[in-house]
């Protein structure tokens, strides 16, 4: 028998000995370390618990990573596309192209641009060449092929790497001088320098007089495969084609009046085209923004569903959390019955399960989190000159907080069992 | 100061109403040594859940410590065990996981006590037991004296007014089981008063007073001689 040692010093009150605050605060530490040491003796069961939000987690971090880092990719090219860049097109309505009936822009437009609309420029036309086929020696290439001015640089701020572009004296003669972009110039086996070389496009021969800066690629297509001749000489290539579908683009003097040039623009081709108060454009005024919101929309649209389809695995994953954890509490009768005659209250057991099925769908998530991140860096590496991905902050931290709510929401149900369990029913349970 | 008047427990069980409990009266003092006996069916296991407060009577009254208890709802039933109740089961009822410290201070978590005080108010319990050196050991690195021990501890530790054992000696061999009883009856001289339930002749004879049920009733309460 052992010597007595001296009485404990008397406890403090049970009642006033901690603040509301502080004594939660004890009972959560207590709840995370023993859901830590519970998920620790049994590390297999966890993990296989988790693996439904690991694979949910990650599939959603991967999508996103992926789509996100083509958005970016894409923003920053247009990002060198001023603001104040904007596009004449036709426009036609679904219904009217199953009849073949197609709108198309009347060439005085062009000159209704230039002579009534002030605070503009770098008015420039593109027509598209109907044959899309280049040759030089026994190689093709082919490709987008567009005639237009010399402004067209300007507007684009895309300048030739070598050589020169289209000149005004070009168009007014109709010289067979064409630009290439960089892809037509490899395709063609061309010299790096080629200006002065002939090509041959149809059964007309053309001088090449310089190759444009490479672009890239997006969406792994490559953006330098195009060929550019002089506006004229690509009207009458298009001699064949009543009326051509060309675009017209310019450039806002001042980018405050963007809005209000669009509207003074449309106001005009309306009365021009002789377009009835109550019938709809048959053209559109499009900027670069305007085109880089539609496409963040799609990619908006694309993220958010392929996430909610991948947020159904997680549920799954939330029901096979829910699952352990009613097996879970099942085993642990006994500890809770111990816990319950040792004066824990309904509450506290609560709190301990909840938190443990919180636990386990967190760590499934940050794990899974860093296997997406792994995929999707995976995915980008073996597709060639596809953009980094990229995972925005709103995507971890809501994958952290989705994770915690099913823990959450699955866990309610195994912890309010446990919760409410008898004392002596579970103390007698074997 | 425990105090039951009138107490009656009927379970229902199929449209049929059973008495376990029938109508009885007991005061035990604040520092008393009682042993409660009685054969099976006898009443002795509802008896020990009411004092207990893992279960309420149908009727009648419990006065704890001044505190009336029979009608209180679960979780201040739990309140009134965490503080005024200290439990020996007789298969231990350790966690399995955690050390003897930890689990000797777990009923202080529901009190709200932080980490490092229910620590050092462990360690003393222990140290009151007789098991300083073996703080850090798991119950399965432990033998069934030093983990009756260790629940001793734990029952010691928030200081309860009633010290409750149920067939504390049930899982021992005999000399293990007079190491308890003596560390019960040195508990009992220090001021702690001790209820004992069991149905062993032996062990009821070396409490001081005996109380037996017979039939959900008090067959006899003697002080031992």
């Amino acid at each position: 028998m052992a010597e007595p040692a001296a009485e404990p010093e008397a406890l403090p009150d049970p009642v006033a000995d901690a603040g509301g605050s502080a004594k939660f605060w004890y009972a959560i530490q207590e709840c995370l370390r023993s859901a830590l040491s519970t998920i620790q003796s049994h590390r297999l069961r966890s993990f296989l618990t988790m693996l439904g939000i690991i694979i949910g987690v990650a599939s959603v971090i991967c999508v996103i990573a992926l789509v996100q880092g083509m958005t970016k990719s894409i923003s920053d090219q247009f990002s060198g596309l001023g603001s104040n860049t904007l596009t004449l097109e036709a426009e036609t309505p679904v219904a009217d192209q199953m009849r073949g009936k197609y709108n198309r822009l009347h060439f005085t437009d062009l000159d209704e641009l230039r002579y009534r609309i002030d605070g503009i420029s770098n008015i420039t036309p593109a027509v598209p060449v109907p044959l899309g086929q280049v040759s030089y020696g026994s190689r093709t290439a082919a490709g987008q092929f567009y005639g237009t001015t010399e402004s067209a640089q300007d507007v684009q701020g895309f300048y030739p790497r070598s050589g020169r572009f289209i000149t005004r004296s070009d168009d007014e003669s109709r010289r067979r001088v064409v630009v290439l972009g960089e892809q037509i110039r490899k395709d063609l086996d061309l010299p790096q320098r080629p200006e002065g070389e002939y090509v041959q496009i149809g059964r007309e021969w053309f001088k090449v007089v310089g190759v444009m800066e490479p672009r890239g690629q997006v969406f792994g297509f490559s953006q330098d495969g195009f060929l550019i001749m002089p506006y004229q000489t690509a009207l009458a290539f298009n001699s064949a084609v009543a009326r051509p579908d060309f675009s017209i683009s310019f450039t806002v003097d001042d980018p405050d009046l963007v809005e209000n040039v669009k509207q003074r623009v449309t106001a005009l081709i309306r009365r021009a085209h002789g377009i009835e108060k109550d019938q709809p454009d048959d053209f559109h005024v499009q900027s670069s923004e305007t085109f880089l919101k539609t496409f963040q929309t799609i990619t908006g649209t694309i993220t958010a569903v392929v996430a909610g389809i991948v947020g159904i695995s997680l549920l799954v994953g939330g029901i096979g959390i829910m699952n352990i954890m009613l097996v879970s509490v099942t085993e642990r009768t006994r500890e809770i019955g111990i816990a319950k005659a040792l004066g824990a209250p309904r509450r506290f057991i609560l709190l301990q399960f909840l938190i443990e099925a919180m636990v386990l769908a967190v760590i499934g998530g940050i794990i899974g989190m860093v296997l997406g991140f792994g995929l999707a860096y995976g995915v980008a590496a073996l597709i060639p000159n596809f953009p980094p991905p990229s995972v925005p902050w709103w995507a971890v931290t809501g994958a952290c907080l989705f994770s915690m709510l099913i823990g959450m929401v699955f866990g309610i149900l195994p912890a309010s069992k446990a919760a409410n369990l008898a004392p002596i029913d579970a103390l007698r349970y074997e | 100061m425990i105090e039951l008047a009138g107490i009656s427990k009927v379970y229902q069980l199929g449209g049929f109403a059973y008495p376990a409990l029938s109508d009885v009266s007991l005061t035990i003092g604040s520092n008393e040594f009682v042993a409660l006996t009685g054969a099976s069916g006898s009443g002795k296991s509802t008896m020990m859940n009411i004092l207990g407060c893992l279960d309420t009577p149908s009727s009648g009254r419990y006065t704890l410590d001044g505190e009336e208890v029979a009608g209180l709802d679960e979780d201040r039933l739990a309140s009134v065990r965490n503080r005024k109740i200290g439990f020996v089961f007789q298969n231990f009822y350790l966690m399995p996981r955690v050390t003897a410290l930890d689990n000797v201070a777990q009923p202080l978590i529901y009190r709200g006590i932080s980490t490092a005080q229910r620590r050092a108010h462990a360690e003393r319990a222990l140290q009151r037991v007789g098991l300083a050196d073996r703080m850090q050991h798991r119950p399965n690195e432990l033998s069934g004296g030093q983990r009756q021990r260790v629940a001793v501890a734990r029952a010691l530790v928030g200081r309860p007014e009633l010290l409750l054992a149920d067939e504390p000696t049930g899982n021992l061999d005999s000399r293990t089981a007079r190491e308890i009883m003596d560390l019960f009856a040195q508990l009992h001289a220090e001021g702690q008063a001790v209820v004992i339930v069991t149905h062993d002749p032996g062990i009821a004879a070396s409490c001081r007073r005996q109380v037996r049920l017979h039939d959900g009733r008090v067959a006899e309460d003697r002080i031992n001689g």
